[in-house]
């Protein structure tokens, strides 16, 4: 029914189909380096997710309140949800979603460094939402255009739940610098933290991040690290203005010329001290993803071993 | 700094010595793969929105409504598992669908009518 074209034919019609910004879909063929690239890229962003439900579980038990606490509950349900969509994304890819689990909690695979920072007080909760999420935002949005269509569809969804995640963050933060002094202090004080951390989410520097040309030719990148970076401190300055809370980063100053914030670099030893597994929490963060997984093995076994009774039954 | 970089969502991530190629075939206890179609409100179709894995398909519907249906996303859903469906073709456009890529005349655009004829 269907001729096999020869393989540069295919390739030429994937250059062509992704130099046209339309999407390539699972069935389509792919260069092998490309679908390596999206499963390493789609893998760890959903190990990601799934991490990311710990910094701010966290506090589920001690929320000031229970409108706090519901909306805490919602949103770290939706990390759970993202990383289901993007585990189904890299399915998509021939990834198989126990093996990526079985990467990750072997340390095999990797997940972003800013979880790997620990949520001291309940402000954290405020400004992971405000900086980090926002951060995320400013990665996430050009990735709905990815050329693989269904990280691409992922990724909508996503953007779509991040937009009420910052909001509740900034949400609750302003409510507590209209506090007492103490609420105040204590917001400004996980701003201090949470601020170096956020900006190297959007990795090393240009000129220092040689996977980013081929990226952006596959057009699974759209912007460079330096750009995002330059986006999120020109968004987030005005916030911190009307939040009252001091960026800590003393070269921080508009530049009339370029019309965009000049700011410094994060130390980049930390950076990369973090990433290779020596930061505050990677330890604790994948013994409890070890745990959960672990602790949950006999649930996963007694549900398909009583599908397939009830199968039989059935016939 | 070679070997990371920010792609995906939460940013910097190392990009070299991550396996990507699975391991082993899935151990006792794996769950089977389910599509996942919803139907956003009456009068539109079901609309496929991706995949999850259950033991069974009550499971698979009722994991769909918490994964897929968190802010009234849907007013129904099919589950079907995946390897129930069978596809056109390995390609999202190739000659499986020729046969009606050269029959012009089944749209309307096709016949020139005079502009003075109302209602056509």
């Amino acid at each position: 029914m269907t001729a096999i074209a020869e393989a540069p034919e295919l390739e030429a019609y994937f250059d062509r189909t992704v130099a046209d910004d339309q999407r390539i879909e699972p069935r389509d063929w792919m260069p092998e380096a490309y679908r390596k690239t999206l499963i390493r890229q789609v893998a760890q962003h959903a190990h990601s997710e799934i991490i990311g439900m710990q910094p701010e579980g966290n506090w589920l038990t001690r929320a000031p309140s229970l409108r706090r606490k519901a909306i805490l509950l919602a949103k770290v349900q939706d990390e759970a949800g993202h990383g289901l969509y993007l585990y189904s994304a890299a399915e998509t890819l021939g990834a198989d979603r126990d093996d990526l689990t079985v990467k990750l909690i072997e340390g095999r695979q990797k997940y972003s460094s800013i979880f790997n920072y620990p949520t001291l007080t309940f402000a954290d909760v405020g400004v992971i939402g405000w900086l980090v999420d926002g951060a995320a935002i400013c990665n996430q949005v050009p990735l709905c255009r990815s050329s693989y269509g269904p990280y691409a569809r992922g990724m909508v969804r996503i953007c779509k739940e991040e937009s009420f995640h910052q909001r509740q963050g900034y949400e609750l933060l302003l409510t507590m610098v209209r506090g007492t002094p103490a609420q105040r202090a204590m917001v400004q004080e996980s701003v201090d933290r949470w601020w170096w951390p956020s900006l190297m989410m959007f990795g090393p520097p240009d000129s220092d991040s040689p996977n980013t040309e081929q990226s952006m030719r596959w057009r699974v990148k759209r912007h460079t690290n330096d750009e995002l970076r330059q986006r999120f401190v020109d968004m987030t300055v005005p916030q911190a203005e009307a939040l009252g809370v001091t960026l800590p980063n003393p070269d921080l100053r508009w530049n009339p010329e370029r019309g965009r914030y000049d700011f410094g670099e994060p130390d980049w030893v930390e950076f990369k001290e973090v990433v290779g597994g020596r930061g505050p929490c990677n330890a604790e963060r994948l013994a409890q993803r070890r745990a959960a997984h672990e602790n949950g093995a006999w649930v996963r076994e007694a549900a398909a071993v009583s599908a397939a009774k009830r199968r039989e039954r059935a016939s | 700094m070679t070997g990371f970089t920010a792609e995906g969502g939460h940013g910097a991530v190392p990009t070299e010595g991550v396996p990507v190629t699975p391991d082993a075939p899935a151990g006792r206890g794996s769950w089977p793969l389910f599509e996942v179609f919803v139907r956003g409100k009456r009068g539109l179709n079901h609309v496929h929105v991706g995949s999850l894995h259950a033991a069974d398909e009550r499971m698979a519907l009722l994991h769909a409504r918490d994964g897929y249906t968190r802010r009234n996303e849907g007013v129904s859903i099919w589950v079907v598992r995946s390897t129930d469906i069978t596809a056109s073709s390995p390609a999202e456009k190739d000659p499986f669908f020729a046969p009606s890529g050269d029959k012009v005349y089944r749209h309307p655009t096709f016949y020139s009518i005079p502009d003075d004829v109302p209602h056509l």
